[in-house]
């Protein structure tokens, strides 16, 4: 053998290893919290003028409308920036206790929220801002005559649900509970958007998700209203963080959140008044 | 040039990745030589950068309620899926991996690069985009997945079929490019001798060509397996999240670790040990064998 093909086949492999370890890293980037990270150097600069960043972790539901919250922020406040995290409520909860520079925090459930403020980590109380109720998400036309919850447990029907440790999950368990009904789905989803998604895409039959998520998905599904989900409605919590960055202008942006204006987009939204 | 006695020696060879290198013509340096600081500090510090995670994990490890978490049934499910997974994922990459990278090392064919390259993509890509693109793909509204539906009433998504299909797409790769180098550095003169005392093509790949690379595909096999177990991000896209039928370890102590910090530690704790079980065993075959 010569000594290049040898060292054609040692570099190929080598490659190979490395790349390993590369993708080995990827694949676990979503699991790690930032714990690492602290302390970033935005500051509100006076008390009165705001600048700098504020970044609000938000329950993945609140999405659409927190987003159009932003835009409208930065409007106000020229010379901000609002950057957001939308997650599932517990995993964006661990993160913040791992210690993840965060300045308001927004979640989709009382208990997601217990998570911080048993830890110490939130600056006040948090105050509910909006509620949400579940509705079942089915494909364009309801091709599978859903009416029900209980038209759910039907067999062969693809259902899926949020993981019980995410607050649509827990809500959707409630709602299954208290109608005493077995529902077993295909797959527990980590959040509510990712539950959504498998609907758009066909790939499932119907989920249960919020309402917002319905009205945000436009015609890609389509919502059946069930009763059961008036048992099952979710308080949403805000709170400024203790080690809030910019404690300023976070004060600023739940204040928006919590105005006339602000609970106009998340009404228009389908979220419920608190 | 060589002698066929050093054939083995040369096969062997194929699962140095492993091993840490070949151990021919290495200039070594000892301590006392004075190993260059510029070189001892950032290599002390990349030895620390990838062992201490490790032994933070084994620190904040719940001894006391260790035995309790291990026991509960969900662990050993999620346990029991992954190895079965990631096995049959190998399974699958070494039936269709091996003669692939054979054709990629032994065929002359116009587009071969564009073909290697192909191959490599996804190794590189995002493992989540992996899961979208085979949603795409072999999903039950894919571009494929649609027929699998209509013709035989097969859907892969959310099954352990769509667990295996999702590991086999990210790990193979690693299979490939391993048995495709081992075939490249064997000498094919084996196989022209073999043809010429009368073999089929065929004949001289299962009787020559496969025994002489066995080591390449065992180094390959263990890379796979190893990348299969690990697999997360294709797996939560394309085959979802349930207890028992999708739900492998990975996406268990991710789900965990939201709710449970500390039985994420304990299964992240059992997946470490499955892993250096795995690779110490392979070792002391390798290593006596050669």
């Amino acid at each position: 053998m010569t000594r290049s093909a040898r060292r054609t086949r040692r570099t190929m492999q080598v490659a190979g290893a490395g790349a390993a370890a590369l993708l080995a890293l990827s694949a676990c980037s979503s699991s790690d919290d930032s714990s690492a990270e602290s302390g970033s150097s935005a500051s509100a600069s006076s008390a009165d003028k705001l600048s700098g960043t504020v970044t609000v972790f938000a329950a993945a539901s609140l999405k659409e409308s927190f987003s159009a919250l932003g835009k409208e922020f930065e409007q106000e406040h020229p010379g901000t920036k609002v950057t957001f995290s939308f997650g599932g409520s517990d995993s964006l909860a661990a993160s913040i206790t791992g210690g993840a520079p965060a300045d308001v925090f927004a979640s989709a459930s009382p208990k997601t929220m217990a998570i911080v403020t048993d830890k110490g980590d939130a600056s006040g109380t948090p105050a509910t801002f909006v509620r949400n109720q579940l509705e079942i998400a089915t494909l364009p036309g309801n091709p599978d005559k859903i009416a029900s919850l209980k038209d759910l447990t039907k067999s062969g029907l693809k259902v899926v649900l949020c993981d019980k440790t995410v607050p649509c999950g827990t809500a959707a368990q409630k709602a299954l509970d208290t109608s005493k009904l077995k529902l077993t789905p295909v797959s527990y989803e980590q959040d509510v958007k990712a539950a959504l998604t498998k609907v758009e895409l066909k790939e499932a039959d119907a989920a249960v998700v919020y309402k917002t998520d319905v009205n945000a998905a436009g015609d890609k599904v389509e919502g059946v209203d069930f009763p059961e989900s008036a048992d099952a409605i979710n308080d949403y919590p805000i709170v400024q963080l203790k080690d809030a960055p910019n404690a300023e202008a976070a004060k600023a942006f739940i204040a928006l959140v919590q105005s006339a204006d602000g609970q106009k987009v998340l009404t228009e939204a389908g979220f419920l008044k608190p | 040039m060589t002698s066929p006695t050093d054939a083995p020696d040369r096969s062997a060879a194929a699962a140095d990745t492993l091993r840490g290198g070949p151990r021919r013509g290495r200039v070594r340096t000892g301590f006392g030589r004075g190993v260059p600081l510029p070189l001892l500090v950032p290599a002390l510090l990349g030895l620390a950068f990838l062992v201490l995670p490790l032994i933070a994990l084994l620190v904040r490890t719940p001894w006391h309620s260790l035995p309790d978490q291990l026991t509960s049934p969900e662990v050993w499910q999620a346990l029991k899926l992954s190895l079965l997974c990631a096995t049959a994922a190998t399974a699958v990459s070494l039936v269709i991996g091996v003669p692939l990278a054979w054709l990629l090392a032994r065929v002359e064919f116009p587009g071969r690069g564009f073909v290697r390259a192909l191959v490599t993509l996804p190794l590189v890509l995002p493992p989540v985009v992996g899961g979208v693109a085979l949603l795409m793909a072999l999903g039950r509204n894919g571009i494929v997945g649609k027929w699998l539906d209509a013709w035989f009433g097969v859907t892969l998504p959310f099954t352990t079929a769509g667990v295996v299909v999702a590991e086999a797409f990210v790990a193979m790769p690693f299979l490939v490019i391993s048995v495709e180098g081992t075939l490249r550095a064997a000498d094919p003169r084996y196989e022209e001798a073999a043809a010429t005392l009368g073999a089929s093509r065929f004949t001289a790949f299962r009787r020559v060509t496969l025994p002489l690379i066995a080591p390449g595909i065992a180094a390959g096999a263990v890379l796979a397996w190893a990348r299969a177990l690990g697999e997360f991000g294709a797996t939560i896209t394309f085959a979802g999240n349930f207890p028992g039928r999708t739900q492998t370890m990975p996406l268990a102590v991710y789900l965990a670790l939201q709710s449970d910090p500390e039985a994420a530690i304990a299964l992240s704790l059992v997946l470490l040990a499955v892993s250096v079980a795995v690779l110490a065993g392979l070792r002391d075959r390798w290593m006596t064998s050669s």
